[in-house]
């Protein structure tokens, strides 16, 4: 790797700045408070507020229903990971084979994804709602669908609705992937008579890894941060518990319920899994690297 | 990513700046936060404007800020930053947060006394004063917007399957009939349909049966109230709601307003909604609609009393160097609002009930009843009776939470993975420790 060499300290200095002022205004701050605020008892306005240590935390972990949000997050983020990535790579593949009209195909499902998660929502909302819906209407009829009492259906509808919107985003990384594997590969391959999905299996999947290891990540924090306004606008968390993942209950409980401590406390927990998941992602990119 | 959006949205907020910005013309000048859409904002801005022009001293200022718990946030943020609004629109379900809030806010009693406007506690409506009023009835905030909650019936719905529409049912056991009877002629795709279910059928349920929703005069007493929705008869309530599913005569719609729909569109023959959906019914049902009052069980009450409100109240708030001219102002704007023709105007455009005796009576010397038939039917169930210790409201800490927990745990029974006893005593149980969660967090 080239290494350009500063003389002095100063213009590197000045050259971060910028981007370290940044991180102290929008993250550094921000994260110090809420990691401040989930060890204290406050009220909404703030007028007194006690230390209570991790008192915010024994609390969460004591919950019962709070370890099942932690669980229902997770396989929430893993639904949405495999539909979303797997959907995505089979029409990345599939494009690839399009002759006639490939540019029309990708514009068209990249634009999904300059929906905003709250819009997707209301979309949703109007195809799927067992009142409204255009689909739903005839599905509650014949086969009983009203995902406002029924966990299972609901949970299915914010996946879909979550997925759906990422669909696009991935699709375009497989297709810069697919474009990266080289042709002589494939056509060796292919002269060797490896047919379909045995040289898709064998060639195209291994050389792919890098950018599918890179889509899980955006795709776990994807899931597990910006779903909450299809939820929000699907389901708010509901029926019973059924769709509450651990953002929508940091919501809930922070902006609606003001209660700030637990709030944060979540919050907390929430960056600490982030974290965690970075780390993670990091040594294995590192590895791969060398 | 969300979580920082929410942190850095409270901090901006707190930068709102030129809050309480003095115009050059030497008018004192009042920002008033609320969470009116549409022709509710419109109407608002109409209030605003008729006040301005009223008088030469003050100007007020309204600023939509979202829905009404993102008011109630935004508000408490701008707070915490020296910067709240003079007057905030707070929904009743609020109100406990907002007593809790100490200093931040300004009593209406308090301002009354201290402005000497021209306020009177008695010129509101009992059933809506008394939700926003201490125990020994001085009155913490001005109420707004009031609505109640009431049966509204399908007449379509109703004459196809042989009843008369003229003549709702009134007791619960007559709905059922009903019920059984629009489904038996498949008059309609759901014989019953709610919205709000946690404040229609159990803290409407409980002022109008007059039975106590939580300890302490329903938390009015003491932060050391306990819920009673475990009780026989709220069990019964929901017992009764699981048995119609069953029989296939009641369709749960949804959490609040969501449950509306399934009425709006003419699915439902039956329909437990706020008084306030007349306006969207004007605007788009294709059937013939009216409204009834909320039935009872008359095994545990003879003659059910008033039933109790939902809708907002108007909060004055301060900050530490906030002079005393704007709380004048503050005081002006309220009395304006107050006055019989603004109070009657603001009722018969938005749909709300008057909230000022002197408002209805203007509303029927305006011959506005006689003309609309059915509007007068919500401010006589609210005022039914005599107010009891049971019906003058909720005094509850954190109430919107435990309305999600009751929504929760119902949610759960109507999908049959649990009883009636099981679900509310469960809402108890989560409901109370809330309760004292708030009772700390106020205390320490």
């Amino acid at each position: 790797m080239r290494r350009t060499i500063f003389p002095g300290w100063l213009l590197p200095a000045a050259l971060v700045l910028p981007q370290l002022a940044l991180t102290v205004v929008f993250f550094l701050l921000p994260a110090g408070e809420a990691v401040w605020s989930s060890l204290t008892r406050t009220d909404p306005f703030g007028l007194s507020s006690v230390f209570v240590g991790i008192d915010n935390f024994n609390d969460l972990f004591a919950d019962p229903l709070y370890v099942e949000t932690i669980l229902r997050t997770i396989g929430f983020v893993a639904a949405v990971c495999v539909i979303s990535m797997g959907t995505a790579l089979l029409l990345a593949v599939m494009v690839e084979g399009v002759v006639r009209g490939r540019g029309i195909y990708r514009t068209m499902l990249i634009w999904p994804y300059a929906v905003a998660p709250a819009v997707a929502g209301v979309i949703w909302l109007f195809l799927l709602h067992p009142q409204i819906g255009l689909l739903g209407r005839w599905l509650n009829h014949n086969l009983g669908w009203d995902y406002s009492l029924n966990g299972t259906q609901a949970m299915l509808l914010v996946i879909l609705a979550s997925a759906w919107k990422q669909v696009s985003y991935n699709f375009i990384f497989f297709v810069a992937g697919l474009q990266s594997v080289p042709r002589t590969v494939t056509e060796a391959a292919r002269m060797d008579g490896a047919h379909g999905f045995y040289r898709f299996r064998t060639i195209t999947l291994p050389l792919l890894m890098p950018t599918v290891f890179f889509l899980i990540v955006v795709n776990v924090v994807y899931a597990a941060f910006d779903t909450f306004g299809a939820i929000w606008a699907l389901t708010q968390g509901g029926p019973g518990k059924a769709t509450e993942t651990m953002l929508v209950k940091v919501y809930r409980d922070g902006v609606i319920n003001l209660d700030l401590g637990s709030s944060s406390a979540q919050s907390v927990v929430l960056m600490v899994g982030v974290i965690v998941l970075t780390a993670v992602q990091f040594r294995f990119m590192g590895k791969r690297g060398k | 990513m969300n979580r920082r959006t929410l942190l850095s949205g409270a901090a901006a907020l707190a930068l709102t700046p030129a809050l309480h910005a003095r115009a050059q013309s030497g008018k004192t000048k009042i920002v008033f936060w609320h969470a009116m859409t549409a022709a509710l904002n419109e109407e608002v801005n109409r209030l605003a404007t008729a006040f301005n022009a009223s008088q030469s001293q003050y100007e007020v200022q309204p600023v939509f800020k979202g829905t009404y718990a993102e008011t109630l946030t935004a508000a408490i943020a701008a707070y915490r930053a020296g910067q709240a609004p003079n007057l905030v629109q707070v929904f009743e379900v609020g109100t406990g947060t907002m007593l809790a809030a100490g200093a931040a806010v300004k009593p209406a009693w308090q301002l009354i006394q201290e402005t000497g406007a021209d306020i009177k506690a008695e010129s509101y409506i009992p059933a809506v004063r008394g939700y926003y009023s201490l125990a020994d009835g001085r009155m913490a905030s001005v109420p707004f917007n009031s609505s109640t909650a009431v049966m509204w019936i399908n007449q379509d719905a109703f004459e196809k399957a042989g009843l008369d529409p003229a003549k709702a049912p009134t007791t619960y056991d007559e709905v059922t009939h009903a019920a059984e009877a629009l489904k038996a002629k498949a008059a309609a795709d759901f014989p019953i349909s709610s919205g709000w279910f946690s404040w229609i059928h159990l803290e409407e349920y409980a002022a109008l049966h007059n039975i106590a929703f939580a300890s302490e005069g329903d938390g009015f007493s003491g932060l050391n109230a306990v819920l009673e929705v475990n009780k026989p008869d709220f069990v019964k309530q929901l017992q009764r709601f699981l048995d119609w599913q069953k029989a296939g005569l009641f369709k749960y719609g949804g959490r609040d307003s969501a449950g509306d729909t399934i009425f709006l569109s003419g699915q439902a023959a039956i329909g437990f909604n706020s008084s306030g959906i007349r306006g969207d019914l004007i605007k788009s049902a294709k059937f013939k609609w009216s409204n009834a009052f909320l039935p009872y069980d008359p095994a545990i009450i003879k003659q059910p009393i008033n039933s109790i409100i939902g809708g907002a109240s108007l909060w004055t708030m301060t900050t530490p160097t906030r002079p005393v001219e704007e709380y004048k102002a503050t005081a002006a704007f309220l009395a304006f609002l107050a006055q019989p023709r603004n109070a009657a105007d603001w009722h018969q455009h938005t749909g709300y009930v008057p909230v000022t005796l002197a408002g209805y009576e203007q509303s029927k010397t305006d011959g506005f009843y006689a003309k609309n038939a059915g509007t007068e039917l919500p401010i006589q169930q609210l005022t039914r009776g005599s107010v009891t210790q049971n019906s003058r409201g909720l005094r509850l800490g954190r109430l919107p939470e435990i309305r999600n927990i009751i929504y929760e745990e119902v949610e759960k029974a109507l999908q049959g993975q649990q009883t009636a006893q099981a679900a509310l005593d469960s809402a108890t149980t989560r409901g109370n420790r809330v309760l004292r969660e708030f009772e700390k967090s106020v205390h320490t």
